[in-house]
């Protein structure tokens, strides 16, 4: 009983380490990409509250949270109010899965750095991020009105095509390491990551993260200048912030899931596990954010054409290639 | 070779964006740096005066009926010297748009436009200019300019008596 | 414990079916069939198949009711909600429905069927399962798998635009 205590407390531990930790990361993160994106374009970015604009973040959430919660007439009330919801809820609960660090040995007991190890951890991953559409889906469709409707429609639309080819570039990771546990793959890259030995499937997976995240090249869902602001047309204050805060927790979500995956998880040579991890994650939204600064926006059929013809036989492809090696090597 | 030229075409904006990024930028921070604008610069509206100290404004009512916003208003009144000045001049800078088209049409170049650009104000009343604050003491652009005496009214001085003016004929010398 | 939780989930998943069929609006009926789906996917992680559990959250939930959601979008117009929908009853079903779900989750989760169902001999991994699913019943997967792909092959046919003229007619 006591061990099953002591095992308690230091999951709501982790639990809350990492929840502050992502919370203020995605804050710090929308601050980070005006920032870059700022000076890409030759500006300064946000500069006026506290010190080089830190305090940004704070300041907006105080406006978002003083601003009317506006609820259109016609709208389908309750879901309109639940689906920024689960937008949030769903990228925050992938967090529980992510193995930040190796695992700590602490007076003779180790204790693994995830807050759950699920031996299906990856399929958990999964299903979130498949189930991130509906926070979207729903959120266009309640709000009555046609700009969100269509950004519903295209958000799932998007997601579906790019959720298969996602999946079909995760197989070969799962064959080469022989687990759906985010622990046992990143133990499985110790030598090399697995971007060096599945650059294919890689290609592959940073292009529909960039997909899933709605982000520049693929942001039809939200396309500023066709659908005023696309599924979050008519939310305001913290449902508008909730939606926001959902979007760069998915941003951080699938960082950790490219690094956990590809990049090698915590391994990395000199510096703490942990270190290594975060510079990886932050390297990915890094890259995510240069994406946004230089990419110009798909249009629609392009992007279903190339999710379909081109990256899911080419992830088909890459499969039956990685078990034709898998099985030479035996 | 188009393959070629789509892959370079989608590597190389990465490397333009990321040089940009270590560019200086080229934002000025508007309070604590203020730039100087350019000397035709069309910021606030001041009523200038004549080379003599006089309001140059004769209330012609022209720069009213030019403001496509209908943002200037006026009384005009009459001086016991025949001088023509607006008993009351107002300007709503809340409705101006910076156009200009007052100033040319000015006729005596009273109305002028400055570089002063920071009229904004909490306080709507404030923005609306009356005629001391709007009236100046230089003369603005044109120096020289002097409406009455190039008009050919003997009100800044005797008719004739000014530069480059014959005095007026007397028509009854000229009787046969 | 568990047969209790099956009861229950089996009764969740019940409603919700139930009230999936009853709604008028075809999104809430979605809503109420994902839910159910949810109820399922905790049924099977109860009978030892963590697996299934999973692809029955991500192809059933994730991809199948989010084609459903988007053709009832793309030809449903949004019904207009009717004034009454501040009322109690609009959302304590829902509630009442979903919180009970949540529970039996974190008590599934807390009791760790792998290690004390008393059925423990049904636990899957998902090795045995791709063995079961590959290797046990692999004739029965690939002529269900060929029956799919023509399936697939009739509606590309079936959708296909129709072009009136062929080259040959052209020239």
């Amino acid at each position: 009983m006591n061990d099953v205590l002591l095992t308690f407390i230091l999951i709501v531990i982790k639990l809350g380490l990492v929840l502050g930790t992502v919370l203020s990361l995605a804050a710090y993160m929308v601050l980070a990409e005006r920032k870059i994106l700022g000076r890409m374009q030759m500006r300064h970015g946000p500069n006026r509250v506290g010190p080089f604009g830190l305090l940004q973040p704070l300041a907006d959430l105080i406006k978002l949270l003083c601003k009317e919660d506006l609820i259109p007439e016609r709208a389908d009330r309750w879901v309109f109010m639940l689906a920024p919801a689960i937008s949030t809820v769903t990228a925050l609960l992938a967090f529980a899965v992510i193995p930040f660090a190796a695992p700590l040995h602490l007076f003779g007991r180790t204790i693994p750095m995830v807050v759950c190890d699920l031996n299906v951890g990856l399929l958990y991953l999964f299903a979130l991020s498949s189930l991130a559409v509906y926070g979207v889906a729903l959120g266009g469709w309640a709000s009555q009105s046609k700009y969100a409707l269509l950004g519903g429609l295209r958000a799932m639309a998007q997601m579906i095509s790019y959720e298969l080819a996602m999946g079909l570039a995760i197989v070969p990771v799962v064959m080469a390491s022989k687990s759906f546990s985010l622990t046992a793959i990143v133990a499985a890259q110790q030598p090399w990551p697995n971007a060096i030995r599945h650059p294919l499937a890689f290609l592959i997976f940073v292009i529909a993260i960039m997909a899933e995240s709605k982000r520049t090249p693929f942001d039809m869902p939200e396309a500023e200048n066709e659908l005023v602001a696309g599924f979050h047309t008519e939310y305001s204050g913290m449902r508008f912030g909730m939606f926001f805060v959902g979007e760069y927790l998915n941003l951080i979500v699938l960082g950790a899931m490219l690094t956990v995956l590809f990049l090698g998880g915590w391994h990395g040579p000199l510096l703490p596990s942990v270190c290594w991890f975060l510079i990886k994650v932050l390297g990915v939204a890094f890259f995510f954010i240069w994406v946004r600064g230089t990419m110009p926006r798909l249009r629609y059929d392009q992007l279903m054409a190339f999710g379909w013809k081109i990256l899911v036989p080419l992830g088909l492809l890459n499969i039956l290639v990685t078990a034709a090696w898998l099985l030479w090597r035996g | 070779m188009s393959l070629w030229r789509d892959i370079r075409g989608t590597i190389l904006p990465f490397w333009v964006t990321l040089r940009y990024l270590f560019r200086r930028p080229v934002t000025v921070c508007y309070p604590e740096r203020k730039q100087t604008p350019a000397p035709r610069y069309r910021g606030r509206l001041v009523l200038t005066r004549d080379p003599d100290g006089e309001e140059r404004c004769v209330a012609c009512h022209l720069c009213s009926a030019a403001c496509p916003v209908d943002c200037i208003s006026m009384q005009a009144a009459e001086r016991e010297d025949g001088r023509r000045h607006a008993a009351w001049f107002r300007i709503n800078f809340s409705r101006c748009i910076f156009c200009g088209l007052c100033t040319e049409a000015c006729p005596t170049l009273a109305l002028q436009m400055t570089s002063e650009y920071e009229l904004a104000s909490r306080e709507l009343l404030q923005v609306i200019y009356e005629k001391d604050e709007l009236l100046i003491d230089g003369c603005g652009k044109n120096d020289g300019y002097n409406f009455y005496r190039l008009a050919g009214i003997g009100v800044a001085a005797p008719r004739g008596s000014n530069p480059g003016e014959t005095p007026p004929v007397d028509f009854r010398s000229n009787l046969p | 414990m568990a047969t209790l939780l099956f009861y229950i989930l089996a009764t969740i998943t019940l409603l919700s079916t139930v009230l999936c069929l009853t709604r008028k609006n075809p999104v809430h009926a979605v809503l109420y069939l994902v839910h159910a789906l949810f109820a399922l996917a905790l049924l099977y992680f109860l009978l030892g198949a963590p697996l299934l559990a999973a692809w029955q959250i991500i192809l059933y939930a994730g991809a199948i009711m989010v084609l459903f959601l988007f053709v009832i979008m793309l030809i449903e117009p949004p019904v207009a909600e009717s004034r009454t929908s501040g009322r109690v009853i609009h959302w304590l079903i829902p509630a009442i429905l979903s919180g009970s779900l949540l529970a039996c989750g974190g008590a599934l989760i807390a009791m760790d069927p792998a290690a004390t169902n008393a059925i423990a001999s049904y636990w899957m991994t998902p090795r045995d399962f791709g063995r079961a699913l590959f290797v046990h019943y692999g004739l029965a997967v690939e002529v269900i798998s060929m029956i799919l792909l023509f399936a697939a092959v009739g509606a590309f046919h079936l959708g296909r635009r129709y072009r009136p003229t062929t080259k040959e007619d052209v020239s």
